[in-house]
C-alpha cells in the first residue's frame, strides 16, 4: 500500500465498510466485490438502492456491472490512464474542489503538468474505453459527493501497482473525497488479517505500527523493550527471500501458515527454490503443498481452537474466542514460535496467553495503545486508538492527513511487463471465486464448496474459443513462457475478446505456475493480473 | 429527531420519533407476536399476528407497519386480540403440520419416545428438522392454541434437497415472504420469489428451477430469517438448540464477519453471522456461513509434529520437534535465515513472529503474503 503512504500517510482504508452505503457515488475499480468480499458487496447494493450511483471499472463482467450506472470495461493493465484521463476531465471542466486542493493538498501544478500527456484520444485508445464513457464517468465521480472508492487486488497486482493505487489517491483529493463520511480511498483486502499482520510487523522494514526499522530512535526504543540487539537495516521481502534462497545465500526459512508454492507467481520456479534449502519449517493447520517440502512439521491451532484477534480491512481490531480443543498435539502458532524462541535460549517469550501477548503490543505500539481485550468485549475497535478513553476512528484524515499535507504525484503511463504477441496472443487475469479463499488450504477442504467449483476453470470469450475450435466444458492447455497448466474452457461473454480469466485456488491447475513474475519496484508485489499466454486444445 | 410518549398496556414509554409501534412495544420490554416482522427487513404487514388496539384509531391495526406518535394509547394483549390471533393461528396451522404445537404430551415427550396412537406418523414433531428451535411453536405458546379445529391438509410436496448446505421443505412454510425479501432487499440477489403452484403461492425459483441453476449465492440469509423448520442447514437438522454459543470472527476474508459458533458435543454445529455490530450486521457468506464445520473438523488435520527422516514423515514429540528446530536454526549463520509470517494468523501471531525473528537474528528478514 505504498502509493497511499506517499500521498495520504497512511496505507490502510480511509472510511467504514457501513459508510459504503451511505456514499452518493462509488467507483469500484479492480475489484470483484460481491465475490471477494460479499458483505461488502451487499454495502454497495444498499448505496444503489438509495440512489447512489456506481462506475464499475473492469475488464470481466462481474456480477456489479448489472446494476452499474457505468461499465467501463478497460483493457486490463490500463488503470492509469483511465483515472489521470478522467482526473484529465475534471480539471479541464473545472470540476475540482479547489478549496480543498489549497487548504489541505500539495503538489497540484505537478499533477496538472502531468495530466497533459492524458488526452481523451489518448486514453481512449490505451483503455478501449470510448472517450464520452470516460467523459461521463469523470463528471458522475466528481459531481455526486461523497464518493467512495473501492478496490482490490485488481488495483495493487500489477508491476505498476503503487502507481495505480496513486492515481485513485489523486482522483479523490482532486474532488475532496477525503476525510469525510462514505468517501475516500479503501483498499479492500484480501485475507482475513492482512491489515494485523501489517500492523504488527510481519514486514521486513517496520515494527509494530508502521514504525520505521531505521529510525534511530525508534529502533532503540525495541532494543530496551525486548532487551536484544536490532538491525537499523530493512530485511528481505518474501521476493527478495526466494531470490536469495535460489543463490543459495538464505538456507533456513521457518514459514508460519504460508503456501508460497499456489501464491507466488510462477509457481514452478518457487517450488524448486524450496527444494534447495537445506532447512525448511512449516508450520500449518494442514500438510499444505510447502509443508510436503518441509523438514519439520509443526501443527498449529486453527481459529476456532484460539484466543486472539484479527483487525479486518477497515483497521477494526476483533476479537478471535476459543471455542474447542485443538485436535491433538496442534497448537496456537505464537505458543510454537515461543517454544522455539525459549529452547534457543532467549528471554521475552515465556508468554501466557493471548491477551498476555496484547498487553505488549499495546505498550509499543502507539495506534494500538488505547485498546484492550477488555475493550474489546463491547465490539471491536478501529485504530488509530492511542488511549484507553479514546473511541477509534473510523475516517483517517478528517483534519489533516496523516502526512500533513495531501501529496499529488505526477504519474506516467507504463504499460504492463508482458503484453500478447503472435506467440502468446491471449492476456491472462487472475482472482479469487466467491466459493474459494486464496490458495484453498482451509475452503478446499470443505467438500460441498468443492461441489460448487471442484476444478480450475479457464473463461474464454465466445469469439476466441472458436478460432481456437475450443468448446465450452473441453480440456485446454495453457502456456505462458514460465509453464504450462491444464484446466478447464469455461465459454462466456464475462471475459472480454483477447483476455482469459482464471482463479489460483487449485494445486492441480495452478495459474501461478504461468503468471510473471515481475514486481512493481516499490511495494513488490508480483503482476498476477497480465501475462501473455497460449490456449491450445488439449492432444491427450 | 425528538422523543415521544405513548402509553403501552398502560405504562408510559419514551421512545424515539420514527419507530414503529411494534419496535416501541419491544424497548418498553412487552412482547408481541409477530411471523412476518424481521427487524432487518422493511415492515410487510402480511401475517397480521401483531395486530394491537389503538384509542381513537378504527379496527385491529398492525403493529409493525403503524408509526408509533406522541400521545397514542396502545394494548396489545386484550381478549379480543388474543382471540382474532387464535383464529389466525388456526387458519396457518389448517395447512401447517401442527401436533408438534398442541399434542397434549409435548412436554413429557422425549427423543426415542414413540406417539402410538396420538399423533399421525406423518404429522409427528420428530419429523420437523427444526423441533425446539421454532418461531412458531413461540407464538402459539404465548396465544395458546391448544386444538384445532380444521381439519389438516398436507400440502403434499417433496424436499427439496438438491444444495449441498439447505433443504427445502415448503410443507412446513407459513408464507411469511423473510425469505423472499431478505434475498431480494438485504441481498439484492432476488433468488427466490412468490410464485404459484397449482393452487398454491409458495416462495421458489423462477420456473421451479433449481436453486443451483438460479442466481443463489448460498449465503443462507434465507435460512436465518425463517421462523420454521421450512429452511433448514443440513448439518443441523434434528440438532435442537447448540450447549453453548462462541462469538468470534471469520477466518476468510478482510470483511471480518462477526458469526456465532454454536456448539454441540465438542463440534461446531453451526456457525450464525451475528447481528449487534458495525461490520456485518446480521449478514456473511457461503464461506463463512457453511465453509467453516468441515475443516475445522477435517480428518487431514495435522495433529502431532512431524519430522522428515529419509524423505519420509514421521511422528515426533513437542520436545523432539523444537529441539531439533531451535539447535538447527542456531547452527546457521543469521543472515542465512529468513522467516515468513502470515495473513491467517492472529495479530499475536505475527507479533511473536516478527519479535522472534528480530531478536533472535538481528535482522529484519521477515514478511507475509499481503500482497497477494
Ligand atoms: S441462500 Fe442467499 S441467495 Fe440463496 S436464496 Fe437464500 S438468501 Fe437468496
Ligand atoms: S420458507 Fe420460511 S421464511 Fe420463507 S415464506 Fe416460508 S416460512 Fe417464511
Ligand atoms: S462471512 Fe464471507 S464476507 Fe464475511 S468475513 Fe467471512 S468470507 Fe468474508
Ligand atoms: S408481524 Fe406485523 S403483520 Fe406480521
Amino acid at each position: 500500500m505504498a502509493g497511499l503512504v506517499t500521498t495520504f500517510g497512511s496505507g490502510a482504508m480511509t472510511n467504514s465498510i457501513r459508510e459504503i452505503g451511505d456514499a452518493s457515488c462509488i467507483l469500484a475499480i479492480g475489484t470483484n466485490t460481491t465475490e471477494a468480499h460479499p458483505v461488502i458487496g451487499l454495502e454497495i447494493k444498499r448505496a444503489v438502492r438509495r440512489g447512489g450511483k456506481l462506475i464499475v471499472a473492469n475488464t470481466r463482467e462481474i456480477e456489479l456491472v448489472s446494476i452499474a450506472d457505468i461499465w467501463l470495461r478497460h483493457r486490463p493493465g490500463t488503470d492509469v490512464a483511465l483515472l489521470m484521463g478522467m482526473a484529465r476531465v475534471i480539471v479541464d471542466e473545472g470540476l475540482h474542489d479547489t478549496a480543498f486542493i489549497e487548504e489541505r493538498c500539495e503538489n497540484f501544478d505537478a499533477l496538472k503538468e502531468s495530466l497533459k500527456k492524458f488526452d481523451l484520444d489518448f486514453v481512449a485508445k490505451t483503455t478501449g474505453i470510448p472517450s464520452g464513457k470516460i467523459v461521463e464517468a469523470a463528471r458522475m465521480y466528481a459531481q455526486n459527493s461523497p464518493a467512495a472508492i473501492l478496490y482490490a487486488m485488481g488495483i495493487t497486482q500489477h508491476s505498476h501497482g503503487t502507481d495505480n493505487v496513486i492515481a485513485t489517491a489523486n482522483l479523490a483529493m482532486l474532488t475532496g473525497n477525503v476525510g469525510k463520511p462514505s468517501s475516500g480511498v479503501n483498499p479492500l483486502r484480501g485475507q482475513n488479517n492482512v491489515q494485523g499482520a501489517c500492523d504488527l510487523g510481519a514486514l521486513p522494514n517496520v515494527y509494530p505500527g508502521y514504525q520505521s526499522v531505521a529510525d534511530a530512535a525508534i529502533k532503540e526504543k525495541f532494543e530496551k523493550a525486548w532487551g536484544a540487539e536490532l538491525s537499523d537495516k530493512p530485511g528481505l521481502t518474501i521476493t527478495d527471500m526466494f531470490a536469495a534462497a535460489d543463490r543459495g545465500e538464505i538456507k533456513a526459512i521457518y514459514v508460519v501458515g504460508e503456501n508460497p508454492p499456489l501464491s507466488e507467481p510462477d509457481a514452478l520456479h518457487a517450488i524448486e527454490t524450496l527444494k534447495k534449502l537445506d532447512f525448511l519449517v512449516v508450520q500449518d493447520i494442514f500438510m499444505t503443498e510447502t509443508a510436503e517440502l518441509a523438514d519439520v512439521v509443526l501443527p498449529a491451532a486453527s481459529f476456532a481452537e484460539r484466543d486472539g484477534t484479527f483487525t479486518n480491512t477497515e483497521r477494526r481490531v476483533q476479537r478471535v474466542r476459543k471455542a474447542l480443543d485443538p485436535p491433538g498435539d496442534a497448537r496456537s502458532d505464537w505458543w510454537i514460535t515461543s517454544q522455539i524462541a525459549q529452547k534457543m535460549g532467549m528471554k521475552g517469550f515465556d508468554f501466557i496467553s493471548s491477551s498476555n501477548i496484547f498487553d505488549e503490543i499495546t505498550s509499543l505500539t502507539p495506534s494500538y495503545g488505547g485498546i484492550s481485550y477488555e475493550r474489546l468485549e463491547n465490539g471491536g475497535l478501529q485504530w488509530p486508538c492511542p488511549d484507553s478513553e479514546h473511541p477509534g476512528t473510523p475516517i483517517l484524515h478528517t483534519a489533516q492527513f496523516a502526512r500533513g499535507k495531501g501529496h499529488f504525484v505526477p504519474l506516467e503511463y507504463r504499460e504492463s511487463a508482458e503484453l500478447p504477441d503472435d506467440e502468446y496472443p491471449l492476456l491472462l487475469t487472475t482472482g479469487r471465486s466467491l466459493y474459494h479463499f486464496h490458495t484453498g488450504t482451509m475452503t478446499r477442504k470443505v467438500k460441498d464448496l468443492n461441489n460448487l467449483l471442484g476444478e480450475g476453470l479457464i473463461d474464454i470469450n465466445p469469439v476466441d474459443a472458436e478460432k481456437l475450435s475450443v468448446s465450452d466444458g473441453e480440456l485446454v492447455k495453457v502456456t505462458s513462457r514460465r509453464g504450462n497448466i491444464t484446466a478447464r474452457a469455461n465459454v462466456t461473454e464475462v471475459s472480454d475478446e483477447g483476455v482469459v480469466y482464471m482463479n489460483f485456488h487449485f494445486a492441480e491447475s495452478s495459474a501461478n505456475v504461468l503468471t510473471n513474475p515481475v514486481f512493481d519496484p516499490v511495494a513488490k508485489i508480483p503482476e498476477f493480473k497480465v501475462c501473455a499466454v497460449k490456449v491450445e486444445k488439449n492432444s491427450h | 429527531m425528538g422523543d415521544i410518549t405513548l402509553t403501552i398496556d398502560g405504562i408510559e414509554t419514551r421512545v424515539s420519533e420514527g419507530m414503529t409501534v411494534l419496535e416501541a412495544t419491544q424497548q418498553a420490554g412487552i412482547y408481541i407476536p409477530t411471523l412476518c416482522y424481521h427487524p432487518d427487513l422493511a415492515p410487510y404487514g402480511a401475517c397480521r399476528l401483531c395486530i394491537v388496539e389503538i384509542e381513537k384509531m378504527r379496527g385491529l391495526p398492525t403493529a409493525c407497519t403503524t408509526p408509533a406518535t406522541n400521545g397514542m394509547v396502545v394494548q396489545t394483549n386484550t381478549p379480543q386480540i388474543q382471540e382474532f390471533r387464535r383464529g389466525i393461528l388456526e387458519l396457518l396451522l389448517s395447512e401447517h403440520p401442527h401436533p408438534c404445537l398442541t399434542c397434549w404430551r409435548r412436554d413429557k415427550c422425549g427423543p426415542f419416545d414413540i406417539c402410538l396412537r396420538n399423533v399421525d406418523v406423518t404429522q409427528r414433531c420428530v419429523l420437523c428438522p427444526n423441533n425446539g428451535n421454532c418461531e412458531l411453536q413461540e407464538v402459539v405458546d404465548y396465544v395458546g392454541v391448544e386444538t384445532v379445529d380444521l381439519p389438516f391438509t398436507s400440502r403434499g410436496l417433496p424436499i427439496d434437497r438438491e444444495n449441498p448446505f439447505f433443504e427445502r421443505d415448503y410443507n412446513l412454510c407459513i408464507l411469511c415472504g423473510r425469505c423472499v425479501r431478505v434475498c431480494q432487499e438485504v441481498r439484492g440477489v432476488g433468488a427466490i420469489a412468490f410464485t404459484s403452484r397449482g393452487s398454491e403461492t409458495l416462495p421458489g425459483t423462477a420456473f421451479g428451477r433449481l436453486l443451483r441453476d438460479s442466481d443463489c449465492k448460498y449465503c443462507g440469509a434465507c435460512v436465518d430469517v425463517c421462523p420454521t423448520g421450512a429452511l433448514v442447514e443440513r448439518n443441523r437438522k434434528w440438532e435442537g438448540a447448540p450447549d453453548s454459543k462462541v462469538a468470534t470472527t471469520c477466518p476468510y476474508c478482510g470483511v471480518g464477519c462477526q458469526l456465532e459458533l454454536g456448539l454441540k458435543d465438542g463440534r461446531i454445529m453451526e456457525v450464525t453471522p451475528l447481528r449487534e455490530n458495525d461490520v456485518n450486521r446480521g449478514q456473511a457468506c457461503v464461506k463463512g456461513r457453511f465453509g467453516i464445520p468441515e475443516f475445522v473438523h477435517h480428518t487431514d488435520r495435522l495433529t502431532t509434529p512431524l519430522v522428515k527422516k529419509d524423505g519420509a514423515f514421521q511422528e515426533a514429540t513437542w520436545d523432539e520437534a523444537l529441539e531439533l528446530v531451535a539447535s538447527k536454526l542456531s547452527g546457521f549463520k543469521k543472515e542465512e535465515v529468513a522467516v515468513m509470517s502470515s495473513a491467517k494468523c492472529t495479530n499475536e501471531d505475527n507479533y511473536v513472529v516478527q519479535k522472534f525473528t528480530r531478536t533472535a537474528f538481528g535482522h529484519n528478514n521477515v514478511d507475509h503474503c499481503a500482497r497477494l
